[in-house]
């Protein structure tokens, strides 16, 4: 066992589990998704991309791909929250927050990517 | 391969500091989200994620605003404490790692080997690889820059690499601190571009000029290759697999010099067709015939003894190690830098000095001492190294023998003009003396204070189009008529005919009268006007047509003309 290749797996599995808890419930129901929630999926999913830096493969190359889509749209969902609660009239509408979970839906999908090349990568490694 | 590999080990290293930071980021943004505080009216109030993210980074930064958007409470300036300690801490871990980084000698490396890679990949003209920036390498640079020419430069030396990058040359020459034995460095170095027209080897190891031989023939077969070798052994596996010159420093600089004391005049010519086109001539020199003192019975010194002796001419050596050189017996023990030693070899009656040691310093002790005892001496003198070119100037020898000098103007005129160094092959070979003075003289009176152009004109019809089709219609050009002033044809222009090559045979100062015929190549020298108005005779139908009085053909009747011409041949 690698220990490296254990935090590795840790750490793309979590920021694909956190995005999920946030993407689920109803889309424009704010009370179904947490901002904590998003702020933990955010950090994991940054240290998910620093930790594939550096990789010479191939399949590396895509798994940082995937991370970095990943981040930007957290990313972007999270300052179009931050915007809509602190510069937008009215604070935090049904519709802005259905925009912030399609966003936080599309880095889920990434992140479910990210996975399944990690488990590709993990069963042709066993030959 | 070595700078991917260099980049990704420095974006391994970043990892840590890089997450280190984000985790640092995230407790202090979540500890000040959590932590509760009260507003300006005094009402309970927690930070949102926007405002925590903006104060934690303002004091990570240590720029600090302040406590905003409301004084903190005691919980809230206690959490902050740690807040501001810890992204201190972070920053400085992570900006010292990518500092160290930046100086770490594989990271420098890795970035000028690929500004150096990307430089020669972007050359566009012909370019000549240099292995090896010693003394040679830098005039054969520098001789190329004078010509025009672009070359790449590897040495294994960091100091010379620094001198090239000092040199202040007119064009832009890469150099690169690499081991040229290393086929991927010659590869970096662009033995496979295609605009690479020709490698020079000359650095002083001969196996390593054997290796990159070997590898410039191997991976790139059609490149002029030309190595030096000191070694006849080296040299003739050299020449084995087919590379194109080899220069032997020794048996060069030797020959130069005995053909400097029996021919001046072909030295000369050598001397001015070898010099960057435009500078200075250089004063012909006229040796004295009678008993001449060597000094020095070296390597240099046995083959300046053996020319010498073919020549006729008597020569007493001094030596300072007889046994070890195999020095002739009547040879006079010493350095030659005494009056003693001197005197013994007869300098008094003596008409000339060879300094010809390895030693700088001697030679010129040796030259002054000499002088004193006989100041009508003709003087020569070895160069042993470039930096003493002062020393040398100032003491006023009759003939300065550089050997750096002489294999960078041999390299150079072998490998941008082949039909000027088979011209000299065959001035060199020339007996009688008497055809070699007029031309110098010619030459002399030809171009004034200043070196001569050489060119080439080819009757092929890439080179000289005009020409190639009026040959082809069957009249006849002379050699005389394409060296008509294009825009007056009552006067010639001012150039010398020197080598007229027809099929594979060699004609030394060919007549003005002589036909040309297609594939003539001629070597003109003249002044650099000439050059460019015979450019425009040979590629231009209707100055052809002015300068030989023959039917203008041009444009689209001349092509069908000699379409037609064609058809009826066949």
């Amino acid at each position: 066992m690698n220990l490296e290749k254990v935090i590795f797996a840790f750490f793309i599995t979590l920021a694909l589990t956190l995005n999920f808890g946030f993407f689920i419930g109803e889309i424009d129901n704010p009370a179904h998704h947490h901002t904590y929630e998003l702020f933990a999926a955010i950090i994991v999913s940054v240290i998910a991309t620093i930790m594939k830096f550096g990789d010479r493969s191939q399949l590396g190359a895509v798994l940082l791909a995937a991370s970095l889509v990943a981040d930007l749209q957290l990313i972007a969902a999270a300052l179009l929250w931050g915007a809509a609660v602190n510069t937008l009239d009215g604070g935090l509408s049904a519709s802005t927050m259905a925009s912030i979970v399609s966003l936080s839906g599309g880095a889920l999908l990434a992140n479910f990517v990210s996975v399944i090349l990690l488990v590709i990568e993990t069963v042709m490694s066993r030959r | 391969m070595v700078m991917p590999t260099v980049f990704f080990l420095i974006l391994r290293r970043l990892r840590n500091p890089l997450i280190l930071l984000v985790c640092v980021y995230a407790i202090a943004v979540l500890g000040l989200t959590l932590i509760p505080g009260v507003d300006d009216q005094g009402r309970p109030w927690r930070m949102d994620f926007f405002h925590a993210f903006y104060f934690v980074s303002f004091t990570g930064s240590t720029i600090g605003f302040g406590e905003i958007p409301y004084p903190f409470t005691d919980e809230q300036r206690f959490w902050v404490l740690v807040c501001i300690y810890i992204s201190v801490v972070a920053w400085l871990y992570a900006i010292g790692t990518a500092l160290a980084m930046v100086q770490d000698p594989a990271f420098r490396y890795a970035v000028t080997h690929n500004s150096f890679a990307r430089n020669v990949r972007r050359i566009v003209e012909p370019f000549f690889l240099v292995c090896g920036y010693g003394d040679t390498g830098h005039l054969l640079v520098r001789g190329l820059v004078a010509r025009g020419l672009r070359s790449v430069v590897l040495d294994h030396n960091q100091d010379r690499i620094n001198n090239l990058k000092l040199a202040n040359l007119d064009i832009f020459v890469p150099g690169l601190l690499a081991d040229a034995a290393d086929p991927a460095n010659l590869i970096t170095a662009g033995l496979q571009h295609r605009r690479c027209v020709g490698v020079v080897a000359l650095t002083n190891n001969d196996n390593v000029n054997l290796k990159i031989a070997i590898t410039s023939k191997l991976l790139n077969p059609d490149l002029r290759v030309i190595c030096r070798s000191e070694i006849h052994d080296v040299g003739i596996n050299m020449e084995s697999f087919g590379t194109d010159e080899i220069v032997n420093p020794f048996d060069l600089f030797a020959d130069r010099l005995a053909m400097a004391l029996h021919s001046p005049a072909s030295y000369i010519i050598h001397q001015w067709l070898t010099s960057a086109p435009g500078s200075p001539l250089q004063e012909p020199l006229f040796p004295p015939r009678g008993q001449w003192v060597l000094c020095g019975y070296g390597r240099f010194g046995k083959v300046v003894q053996q020319y010498l002796s073919f020549e006729g001419v008597d020569a007493t050596i001094i030596e300072a190690d007889p046994v070890k050189t195999n020095a002739p017996d009547d040879a006079v023990l010493g350095r030659g830098t005494e009056a003693v030693t001197l005197r013994q070899a007869g300098i008094e009656q003596a008409v000339g000095v060879v300094a010809g040691t390895d030693d700088d310093a001697n030679n010129l002790s040796i030259i002054m001492t000499g002088k004193e005892l006989n100041p009508d001496l003709f003087t020569v003198g070895r160069q042993n190294k470039q930096e003493n070119q002062a020393i040398f100037e100032a003491a006023e020898l009759n003939l300065v023998m550089e050997r750096s000098d002489i294999i960078a103007r041999s390299v150079i005129t072998l490998i941008t003009n082949p039909l000027l160094a088979e011209f000299l092959r065959a001035i060199d070979t020339e007996d009688d003396e008497n055809v070699v003075n007029v031309l110098a003289s010619r030459i002399s009176g030809l171009v004034g204070q200043n070196v001569p152009d050489t060119w080439t004109v080819e009757t092929t019809k890439a080179a000289s189009p005009a020409l190639a089709i009026q040959l082809f219609q069957g009249a006849t050009v002379t050699v005389k008529q394409i060296m008509v002033d294009p825009s007056d044809r009552d006067h010639s222009l001012p150039c010398i005919p020197l080598l007229l090559k027809h099929a594979g045979e060699r004609q030394l100062l060919p007549d003005e009268e002589t036909t040309l015929a297609h594939g003539d190549q001629i070597l003109f020298c003249g002044h650099h006007t000439a050059a460019r108005r015979m450019t425009t005779t040979v590629v231009n139908h209707n100055t052809l047509a002015y300068v030989t009085g023959h039917q203008p053909v041009d444009g689209l009747l001349g092509w069908l003309r000699s379409k037609s011409a064609a058809a009826t041949k066949t």
